[in-house]
């Protein structure tokens, strides 16, 4: 088996793993990145569509356009990169953490590294994980993967097509199916509202004629060998309302029902999860409760933009960086989610820097307040023109808004939307 | 006539209320901002779409087992248009770029086709491959 040794290694080469390693490149520390696919990029090179990079790069760019931008940014490094690899095991029991990986290349590899980034993104929740009653058909997919199907490998997944879930991938797949020549006849979405941003409901969905059931659930998946329909029945005041149940006639179903970060090696290792993201709980040096295990990107919370995605995982490199040198976080205040928040990342703060926070809003609202309190003080207030649980919010706190906690060890930050 | 959209320039959503004028300009409620005026005229008069979309790529001459997996993973190209395309001729452009067949290596940026139907489109390769 080889063995090799770096300061660091990143686990996974997407936005967030490339951003990351560049920093600690930067840093003058000797860093390799571990991807499994055969080339850097992640999710971004199946992402055709346009709208990237407005605030990284201040232009419209497709998925690949930007993955390939920020790729070009570790030109003239010393990384190493290893695609075609996949870690199998993260074992950070000791000070020297050691990655075991596969490829067909390399063969059996063993890394090791003082501080490991994880970036290894997320993955869709599917049939299993909601449970949609029925028969058990082809013809499901879950709309990522029918993504890359179409855009990647260049097969159409089906004729006529059902969306479940209205979140973005699923609003982007509606158009891409209909480009490519099929028929998108419903997207159903379980709440009240959309899931996805709006400009992709109007874009996505309007421009085709495809209708958006909202508050209807999918109560049925119905065929033999293939899908034949859906049956889709309508939710009122809380209730299912049977006798309104109708079905779609179809061939495929495409599930766009919710991502979740992909932490099976974080957990194996010992890392902390914060139920509310799925995601590690981390400190303000986005550092796991492993020490020397970093996060970011979408295996730390899902996020909505690749552009907040790359300025996260450019601070967790930088910080895994100082960490290696010695920086240590100094006095901290924890971090709570108030009324109509989700979760606001990471859950610690620190009073002597800058911090920059992320928080997602559980309700939409024109002309909302984001109240920040101290120790159930109110220490800054916001006013938002636009909240929804599909746009992130974040914000910076610094020694200014913070210093009152000085001294106070249980100390609480609340941010809250009202 | 009234028609009625969603104004998508920023997050807010205002919905519009537009009434054709009988000297053919279009009065707009609903909005919250100037922006929301541009935005009914520029989609009921001139509506465009930014176009994206895969072709069909040739890998180069190594065929059938000489090609690595690497390769086998690429059979389309993501492509774009520099600029939005009127929305009625987008179906259109798709279906040329449907027949187009790509000789690899290709560059990001480089032009597939120029200048398309003399509206001033291109349609740029979004990745480079092979």
């Amino acid at each position: 088996m080889k063995e090799l040794a770096f300061d660091a290694v990143v686990i996974g080469g997407g936005a967030a793993g490339m951003a990351a390693a560049r920093e600690l490149d930067a840093a003058g520390l000797s860093c390799a990145v571990v991807e499994r696919e055969e080339s850097l990029g992640g999710i971004l090179l199946q992402c055709v569509h346009n709208g990237f990079g407005l605030i990284e790069f201040n232009e419209e760019l497709s998925g690949p356009e930007f993955a390939e931008r920020v790729e070009e940014s570790l030109s003239g490094t010393k990384l190493a990169v290893f695609t075609g690899t996949t870690v199998m095991e993260l074992d950070a029991h000791t000070e020297t953490k050691s990655l075991f990986c596969y490829s067909a290349r390399f063969g059996v590899l063993r890394l090791n590294a003082r501080a490991v980034v994880l970036a290894m993104g997320c993955r869709e929740r599917n049939r299993g994980n909601i449970r949609i009653p029925g028969d058990r058909p082809a013809g499901v997919y879950t709309a990522g993967l029918a993504q890359r199907l179409v855009n990647v490998e260049g097969y159409i997944p089906g004729k006529d097509t059902v969306i479940i879930g209205s979140g973005d991938i699923g609003l982007i797949m509606a158009r891409r199916m209909s480009w490519v020549g099929c028929k998108v006849h419903a997207v159903v979405e379980i709440l009240p509202y959309p899931s996805g941003l709006t400009r992709n409901v109007v874009q996505c969905l309007h421009d085709f004629n495809i209708p958006l059931y909202l508050s209807h659930l999918t109560t049925r998946i119905i065929g033999k060998e293939r899908v034949e329909g859906v049956e889709i029945t309508p939710i009122e005041n809380g209730a299912l309302v049977h006798e309104k149940a109708f079905t779609i006639a179809c061939d495929t179903v495409l599930l766009s029902v919710g991502l979740v970060p992909e932490n099976e090696l974080s957990k194996s290792a010992g890392v902390e999860i914060n139920p509310m993201t799925g995601g590690a709980q981390v400190d303000s040096m986005l550092m796991t409760t492993v020490p020397g295990l970093f996060a970011c990107g979408n295996v730390l919370h899902v996020h909505d933009l690749v552009d907040y995605v790359v300025e996260e995982a450019r601070r967790a490199g930088r910080n895994a960086a100082l960490w290696l040198k010695g920086a240590r976080p100094g006095s901290e205040v924890r971090v709570k989610a108030g009324p109509n928040v989700r979760y606001v990342a990471p859950g610690r703060v620190r009073i002597d820097a800058d911090n920059k926070l992320y928080f997602r809003p559980l309700v939409v609202k024109n002309d909302a307040l984001l109240e920040v309190r101290l120790d159930n003080r109110v220490i800054m207030s916001v006013k938002k023109n636009h909240i929804q649980p599909s746009e992130m919010q974040s914000i910076v706190l610094g020694p200014k808004e913070l210093l009152a906690a000085q001294g106070m060890p249980d100390s609480v930050l609340e941010i809250s939307l009202r | 006539m009234k028609t009625e959209l969603t104004c998508i320039t920023c997050p807010l959503g205002c919905s519009l209320s537009i009434e054709r004028e009988a000297d053919g300009s279009l009065t707009v409620s609903g909005n919250r901002c100037p922006r929301g005026i541009r935005y009914a005229n520029e989609e009921l008069l001139s509506p465009k779409r930014m176009v994206t979309a895969t072709v069909r790529v040739l890998s180069g001459s190594g065929a059938g087992h000489d090609r690595l997996a690497s390769e086998l993973m690429h059979e389309r190209l993501p492509v774009r248009t520099s600029a939005a395309c009127p929305k009625e001729l987008v179906p259109e452009l798709l279906q040329e770029l449907y027949k187009l067949t790509v000789n690899l290596p290709v560059r990001r940026g480089d032009a597939l086709l120029s200048n398309w139907r003399g509206l001033g489109i291109d349609v740029l390769a979004s990745r480079t491959l092979g």
